[in-house]
């Protein structure tokens, strides 16, 4: 609705990292790996600066600062309401922020591209409830999501060939649904849609995964191998989890961001944050 | 004996009166048509107390009241009726008769009468008497060989926002009537004077018939609202509630009319709860029986619905037939104020104009201020939240169904006040109040109604421009462009996207 | 809204049948055009009335498939079908009246006494321009419509209203006579069809080959589109837009393909009709028509492509049965078929016939 103003550099932005070590871009230390035509010399895959976003009055988000690291697993937790999802539409472009800045990279302004291209430029996500394509099968939803030239006529002449269907074999083979690939996909366990959600991640190959709600309704042998598969994916790829889970989050994050209020709150390790008095408060309940 | 003679004297002086009437009144009848006029004439230019009864029998085509026998005047007499009886009610004392013959003799005045004229102008008390008067006299006065009465008159008439003396003013500036230039320029003067206040006059009448169509169309899409907003689905068969509720007005005033022909005068007010019934329990009977089985598949609920509308305009067409039942207007709808010279009010737009506003806030306190109302909204806004928290959701379904169908029947009520009462009654409507949905947000009554009042006003602006299918056309372009910038409708809640 | 579009599912239900059964059903209508030109009183003779009125069939089932390709795949239920089939027919018919007329104007424009053509009639005398017209008009208003509509994500109820007010615009504008289509009667007392006499059996029976020839070839289209990627994304779309945009499609070029080319079939076969039925006029964009095909493709099953074709066929024969047999009752009976079908038969014929070969 309202454009936002190219926002000038301002000094306090190159000096952050400096002033505060907690929630600064260096705090990031995993794989700088640098990904083909993404401009990420500065080892931050994902900058927010000072987002807002706000419905009618009321602040979704406030003053959000969260920069992602490549190659990092962040976990994102906060209580209900706290702007998580919120968070996740904005990075996707599904809501616009009032305010602020979103940068992919260094370069992509995420505020002025659509859901598609943003998911083009390597964001994947997966939603809170388990969204896949149910009249399709599993192999076809693989096959949809896969990396490749996504127009409509490339779409009209598509065949897979031998490496892209070998690719698919083996995310089924991930995700553990080899035997159910020729199934449609509404005829799954609640449990199985969130892996072949998770496997149709996998297949776009984003350099970003957003993971709402994971491991919501699986069992604990599958938490765990999420667990596992997360932890896996980290290093190439960065990965934002938001999970209320704590066993899980324990499980697999080293580094986890606090929200409360449509801002963060607290940042870093899982016994950092769970020592802060000020999340103990609003977060841990008392 | 001369006292005698001075009685009998006495007594025939007041017959007098009935002797010159009588006298006329043959007179007239034996006369020629070209002789009539002239005596028609005659008697505007000298109006005499004693010819009112004739005239006004003459009027309604009688040669004296009472008298059954029907006289035939040509349309150029019973002009020059009217105007010599509008000559003597300016006799009259009661100040309203007056006003009304002198606007009358604006229009049908003659030169013969400037002198008649002159006089009660000058006797005049009543001042907006006093003012028609005027105007009227400057009609006349526009040939008079004076050039300063000439002058005044034009000025005059370009104080009046009246069509006709836009017409006098036209024929003055046409070349070779009027000599004097500066009555030239004062008519040029006047005449866009009179130009200006008839277009205002036009506008605020476009404006009306907006806020008329407005009306209606709130009406037709209030109900259409609520449903949408409820259950998510569209309901084809809405139009075919205004029908119902139509016909349901066509029975009521049958009935009435047989049974009790002195209350006819009411009958609109009795049809309304009638067709709220009728609407109403048609609604629900089709929430149970089909729609209900439907929920969660809007489309397919689009097409029973239509089905359903097919087979209610088939069974109305076999029950009272295919062409349009006859639905009159009680005297108190009939008829309108005249705000300026070119504008009409008509009661029966007035009234539904007032009764679609009332509905809306009945509405809004129905589904504000009650335990129903508040079941609804919670359906509308999270239906399975609702269920847990014991809103018996089915019977909110049923309900609000209901309501939106009844409303739709007083729609139908308004409707047949005011147009054709047919079987195709409501599919003109089912689209446009669709459009004020689309417009307006769903479940939000706000928005409805400034969305029904804008669409039929921008209706109504556009039709004289560009005619009724290209403002319809343009509508409905500018209604997509315009979900390009809001597709939630003009009053859409906001809040985060929920998958 | 799940069933498995793949038209694996229904070979395996039986490919041999539906393939014996389509044959068989091809075979009698290639042949129905030669027996029409049998000699009068043979006992094979099919006579005009007939070979038009399975023309007329056909070219409502193309309408059928093209609309299925919009709603049963992309899930977009199109109220506004039968604006782009008329505007194919009155493209056609502006050829044909010029034909008629010869040098002239068409007889109802010297009607209106009009001393020239409006510029949109120019090069209509040509019959490839026409056919030309009669694709290109409905594609291009289907692609201005769609990309608007798509672009702020009109979907579900909405669309369907959107393109209902659409035809009935259509509808009001056709109604005119300024706009220089015929007004009210339309364009009808076609004479000749590329020189040949256009009542003629022998140009029928070419006629109806035509149209049984776009109707495989439209029935072969869909086959490959429902096999292709593009089928799936169509299907995927259907049932989770916002997956698939975070998947990197984007969904606007998916729908916007597919809805003008369903338009452009239409406005042939729209093209084909008006030469064999001899009129076309303004209320084939009546709204009512065009939701009544949408009862088809809901009858015979949506997201099969034979369902809409056995849907058009079922429904235009009962009704063509019913307004002789009984006239008054024809609207009960498309109105219950309306409600029967939502309620009880959701995917239609073909699945009700899936379902028993299954058990």
């Amino acid at each position: 609705m309202s454009a936002i103003p190219l926002a000038p550099v301002h000094p306090a932005f190159m000096l952050e990292p400096l002033l505060d070590a907690g929630s600064g871009r260096d705090a990031i230390g995993l794989g700088q790996r640098r990904s083909e035509g993404l401009d990420v010399r500065h080892g931050t895959l994902l900058t927010l600066e000072d987002i807002s976003v706000s419905f009618d009055g009321f602040k979704a988000l406030n003053n959000l600062n969260l920069y992602i690291g490549v190659g990092e697993l962040r976990c994102i937790i906060g209580p209900n309401g706290a702007g998580k999802t919120t968070l996740m539409d904005v990075i996707t472009g599904k809501t616009r922020p009032t305010s602020g800045k979103a940068l992919f990279g260094d370069t992509l302004d995420l505020t002025h591209m659509s859901e598609v291209q943003i998911a083009q430029a390597g964001i994947g996500r997966k939603f809170q409830k388990p969204t896949v394509f149910e009249a399709l099968s599993v192999f076809e939803n693989l096959e949809l999501a896969q990396k490749a030239d996504k127009s409509v006529l490339a779409s009209l002449v598509a065949r897979l060939s031998a490496e892209q269907k070998d690719r698919i074999d083996e995310v089924l083979q991930t995700i553990r649904l080899t035997a159910s690939a020729q199934r449609p996909a509404g005829l799954l366990s609640h449990g199985q849609k969130q892996f072949l959600e998770i496997g149709m991640l996998l297949m776009q190959d984003p350099q970003l995964l957003l993971l709402d709600e994971p491991v919501a309704g699986m069992t604990d042998a599958e938490t765990e191998f999420t667990a596992e598969l997360f932890k896996r994916l980290a290093g190439k790829h960065s990965l934002m989890v938001v999970e209320h889970d704590m066993g899980f989050v324990g499980s697999i994050a080293d580094h986890v961001t606090v929200l409360h209020q449509g801002s963060v709150l607290a940042e870093g390790s899982l016994e950092q944050v769970q020592a802060d008095e000020r999340v103990i408060e609003v977060y841990l309940g008392r | 004996m001369p006292k005698a003679l001075q009685r009998l004297f006495l007594g025939l002086l007041l017959l007098l009166p009935l002797a010159v009437q009588a006298a006329d009144a043959d007179y007239f009848i034996a006369a020629k048509a070209n002789e009539q006029a002239r005596l028609l004439q005659d008697w505007a230019a000298q109006p005499d107390p004693a010819r009112l009864e004739l005239l006004s029998s003459l009027q309604q085509g009688r040669i004296a009241p009472g008298d059954t026998r029907k006289l035939r005047l040509n349309n150029r007499l019973r002009g020059l009726v009217d105007n010599a009886l509008a000559s003597h009610q300016l006799l009259s004392t009661d100040s309203a008769v007056r006003l009304a013959a002198a606007r009358q003799l604006q229009k049908s005045a003659q030169p013969a009468q400037v002198a008649f004229l002159d006089r009660r102008f000058a006797g005049e008390a009543d001042a907006s008497v006093h003012a028609a008067l005027a105007l009227a006299l400057a009609n006349l006065q526009l040939v008079d060989s004076d050039p300063a009465v000439r002058l005044a008159a034009v000025r005059l008439l370009g104080e009046t926002g009246d069509p006709m003396a836009r017409t006098r003013l036209q024929t003055l500036l046409e070349p070779g009537v009027e000599s004097t230039a500066s009555v030239r320029t004062a008519a040029e003067t006047s005449l866009a004077q009179v130009k200006r206040k008839l277009l205002i006059g036009e506008l605020l009448g476009q404006a009306f018939s907006g806020l008329s169509l407005g009306s209606i169309l709130l009406l037709a899409a209030l109900g259409l609202a609520i449903t949408f907003g409820l259950l998510g689905v569209i309901n084809m068969a809405h139009g075919e509630m205004l029908m119902l509720g139509a016909y349901a007005t066509y029975v009521v005033q049958i009935l009435v009319q047989r049974y009790a022909p002195e209350a006819i005068a009411f009958y609109p007010l009795i049809a309304l709860p009638v067709a709220f019934a009728v609407s109403a329990g048609v609604g629900m009977l089709l929430e149970r029986t089909v729609i209900r089985h439907l929920y969660g598949r809007p489309l397919e609920t689009l097409l029973a619905t239509w089905g359903i509308s097919l087979i209610l305009i088939q069974t109305i067409r076999l029950l009272f037939g295919a062409q349009n039942v006859e639905v009159a207007n009680p005297a108190w709808l009939s008829g309108g104020i005249q705000v300026l010279p070119n504008l009409v009010l008509p009661y029966s737009r007035l009234v539904i104009i007032a009764f679609a506003l009332f509905v809306v806030v009945l509405t809004w306190l129905l589904l504000n201020r009650t335990r129903l109302g508040l079941n609804v909204r919670a359906v509308t806004q999270n239906r399975n939240m609702a269920a847990c928290c014991g809103v018996p959701t089915g019977r909110v379904d049923m309900l609000a169904f209901g309501l939106g169908s009844g409303i739709a029947g007083l729609g139908g009520v308004a409707l047949s006040q005011i147009g054709n009462v047919g079987p195709d009654l409501g599919q003109s409507y089912i689209i446009d109040s669709f459009l004020v949905v689309v417009l307006g947000g769903v479940g939000q009554l706000a928005g409805s109604l400034w969305a029904a009042f804008g669409l039929g006003i921008a209706n109504k602006l556009l039709e004289p421009q560009i005619g009724a299918v290209l403002g319809k056309i343009l509508i409905l372009a500018l209604i997509i462009l315009f979900i390009q910038k809001r597709p939630q409708g003009l009053f859409a809640l906001k809040g985060r996207v929920i998958d | 809204m799940n069933q498995p579009l793949l038209v694996t599912a229904s070979q395996k239900a039986g490919p041999r049948w539906t393939l014996a059964i389509g044959a068989a059903v091809l075979l009698v209508l290639l042949a129905l055009p030669l027996l029409s030109l049998l000699p009068a009183g043979h006992s094979l003779q099919v006579s005009a009335y007939t070979l038009t009125l399975v023309g007329k069939i056909l070219c409502y089932a193309i309408v059928a498939l093209a609309l299925d390709l919009v709603w049963g795949y992309a899930g977009l239920l199109s109220l506004g079908h039968g604006l782009f089939f008329a505007l194919g027919g009155y493209a056609m018919g502006m050829y044909l009246m010029r034909e008629a007329a010869g040098d002239g104007l068409p007889a109802f424009m010297t009607f209106l006494s009009w001393s020239e053509l409006p510029w949109y009639w120019a090069g209509t005398q040509h019959f490839a321009w026409a056919l030309c017209l009669a694709m290109l008009a409905p594609g291009l208003l289907a692609l201005v419509f769609g990309f608007f509509a798509f672009r702020s994500r009109i979907k579900g109820v909405y669309f369907s209203i959107m393109t209902q007010a659409l035809t009935f615009a259509g509808m009001l504008l056709f109604f005119r006579n300024e706009t220089g289509f015929g007004g009210n009667n339309g364009f009808t007392s076609f004479r000749r069809i590329l020189g040949f006499e256009i009542t003629a059996q022998s140009t029928r029976a070419v006629l109806f080959l035509l149209t049984v020839a776009l109707l495989v070839a439209s029935l072969y289209l869909g086959w490959r589109l429902a096999r292709s990627k593009f089928g799936r994304v169509l299907t995927a779309l259907r049932d989770a837009e916002n997956r698939l945009m975070f998947c990197g499609y984007d969904p606007r070029g998916f729908k916007l393909f597919v809805w003008v080319l369903s338009a452009v079939l239409c406005g042939l076969a729209g093209a084909l009709y008006v030469p064999q039925v001899g009129i076309i006029n303004p209320s084939e964009m009546s709204p009512t028509n065009s939701i009544e095909a949408a009862v088809w493709v809901a009858l015979g099953g949506r997201g099969t492509l034979i369902g809409p074709l056995l849907g058009a066929g079922l429904v235009n024969g009962m009704k063509s049965w019913f307004t002789v047999a009984f006239p008054e009752y024809w609207l009960f009976c498309l109105g219950a078929l309306f409600i029967l079908v939502t309620l009880y038969l959701p995917r239609g014929v073909v699945g009700l016939l899936k379902k028993r070969g299954e058990q």
